[in-house]
């Protein structure tokens, strides 16, 4: 089991606090929305997420247990 | 190239909606009782995939509604077909509207469900008319549970949330997921959304089986699906074939090219272009066309004239693209925007330094980054252009255009 940071787009309006808490996994585009590194986050930065996903000012981030074999899976 | 029965037998589609006798004398009645109870392993067995662009598979789908429903649970039937290059929906719900509410009273029976929306795209008038007028003619108990519900005309519209939403709020944007429409709905219902072509092929499947459906197919496809050609063929419009059938065979019965093309884009706005012999030989067989990193979607093989610029053709469609976003998720609003812009730049022989770098680099960025896949569809899009035009993108970037001055406006 791990984790994945989960966005909810709709709710997200740029803020930028969460890259500014995790850089390691989250950069900016050109217009300040995040970009998300793919994956599961690793041990080392789960302190670090966790405190991002309670810093967004819109509850727009939340972290899934996913199962290692079906990380990063996309449903239609 | 045409299986031994179709979605389109019958009467020529150009003849107007077919009747409730005519259906009935030509497929049988519908299954009812314990027939319909064993459509959703037949439907699993049959390999059916959806019609309304993900192709997420039929069966599986119908049983998650079931499994949630408890007999509450809501049938919505998509015809929204807000895809401009696109006609297969609208022509089905117009011409055979019999064959689409069987499918979603199949549906309806099989899910647990007991209301059923029929949500047809506003622009469709023939299409709702002919629906409602099935309703009537079936009577009582349909009159009572089905009912045809128009979706305001917008691309967006026809995406499974945006039209749950609009059943529920009257707003036809999408919403944050989860939950998805099978867990959390209409009303909160477990709701089943379907689109009208893949609710017509399983009213098909309940009467002729599930090997029926993929001997209906060219071998390793399976089922006949309608398709829509654009471009300079005789006879443009919607066709049905046997998946497998290649774009060649397709071009040969739609009368054949009536000039030199240079790409086609498959799939639709949500597709991707190629190059035209590529294309050509190219089997229209989802499965082989996902492992080539193209989309059969829902059905739409359009052609571009040589005598039209690629450029200007792909800044047409991305500025509707972005003009389509529900505005709700920043790097669809800003990201599509951007890149429809400069796209329009490139076209318009005024380029910006840099243009085809950062368009390059936003299209990279926008998959997964909506609240629903409209920027994937046209990230990938505009992917699929920088790649088949490459050389034309280049000569824009310089001001320059082997169609003589970078012009706007394509054909
Ligand atoms: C932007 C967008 C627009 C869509 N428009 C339609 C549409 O007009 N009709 C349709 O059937 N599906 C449309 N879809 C797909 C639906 O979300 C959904 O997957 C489909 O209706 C499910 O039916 P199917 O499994 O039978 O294809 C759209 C999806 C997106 C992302
Ligand atoms: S902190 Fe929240 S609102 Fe701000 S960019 Fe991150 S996810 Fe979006
Ligand atoms: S991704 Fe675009 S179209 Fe989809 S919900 Fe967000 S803004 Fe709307």
């Amino acid at each position: 089991m791990a984790d994945e940071i989960r966005i909810d787009r709709i709710r997200c309006d740029g803020h930028g606090l969460c890259a500014e808490l995790l850089p390691e996994l989250i950069e900016l585009d050109d217009w300040g929305y995040p970009l998300l590194a793919p994956g599961p986050v690793p041990e080392h930065l789960r302190e670090h997420a966790r405190q991002a996903v309670a810093a967004c000012p819109v509850v727009a981030l939340r972290l899934e247990r996913v199962a290692a074999a079906i990380q990063s899976g996309r449903r239609a | 190239m045409r299986s031994p029965v179709g979605l389109l037998d019958g009467p020529p589609p150009a003849a107007g909606a077919e009747g409730l006798a005519s259906h009935e004398a030509r497929l049988g009645r519908l299954p009812v009782g314990s027939e319909a109870q064993g459509l959703i392993p037949m439907l699993e067995a049959s390999g059916l995939q959806g019609r309304g662009g993900a192709g997420f598979p039929v069966g599986r789908k119908w049983r998650s509604v079931a499994e949630r429903s408890g007999g509450r649970a809501v049938v919505l039937a998509n015809g929204a077909e807000g895809e401009l290059l696109s006609m297969k929906d609208r022509t089905l719900m117009a011409a055979r509207p019999h064959l689409v509410l069987d499918g979603a009273l199949l549906a309806a029976e099989a899910v647990g469900a007991e209301r059923i929306a029929l949500y047809v795209g506003q622009e469709h008038t023939a299409a709702s008319a002919s629906l409602r007028r099935a309703i009537t003619e079936r009577g009582g108990e349909v009159m009572r549970r089905a009912g045809v519900v128009v979706a305001p005309s917008g691309y967006v519209s026809g995406e499974a949330t945006a039209a749950v939403r609009y059943l529920n709020k009257g707003v036809a944007l999408p919403t944050s997921t989860p939950p998805r429409p099978f867990e959390q709905g209409v009303g909160g219902r477990p709701t089943l959304v379907q689109n009208v072509e893949s609710l017509a092929l399983s009213a098909l499947v309940a009467r002729f089986g599930d090997a029926w459906y993929r001997e209906a197919g060219r071998r390793p496809a399976a089922g006949p699906a309608l398709v829509t050609v654009s471009g300079p063929v005789a006879r443009p419009g919607v066709h049905e074939i046997a998946l497998g059938t290649t774009v060649s065979e397709l071009v040969a019965a739609a009368g054949g090219l009536q000039a030199h093309v240079q790409a086609a884009l498959i799939g639709g706005y949500f597709g991707a272009w190629l190059p035209s012999e590529q294309a050509l030989a190219l089997s229209l067989d989802p499965a082989a066309l996902r492992a080539r990193g193209v989309a059969f979607g829902c059905g739409v093989v359009a052609f571009l004239p040589a005598a039209v610029c690629g450029v200007a053709a792909t800044a047409d469609i991305i500025s509707y693209m972005a003009a389509a976003s529900a505005r709700q998720c920043g790097p669809c609003l800003f990201g599509l925007r951007a890149i429809a812009e400069a796209t329009g730049r490139l076209a318009g022989g005024t380029p910006a330094p840099e243009d085809l770098v950062r368009i390059s680099r936003w299209s990279a960025q926008l998959p997964g980054r909506g609240g629903c896949r409209h920027p994937d569809g046209a990230a990938g899009l505009m992917r699929s252009a920088l790649e088949v035009f490459a050389e034309e993108f280049s000569l824009h970037q310089r001001g320059a255009c082997q169609h003589g001055a970078p012009q706007r406006k394509a054909a």
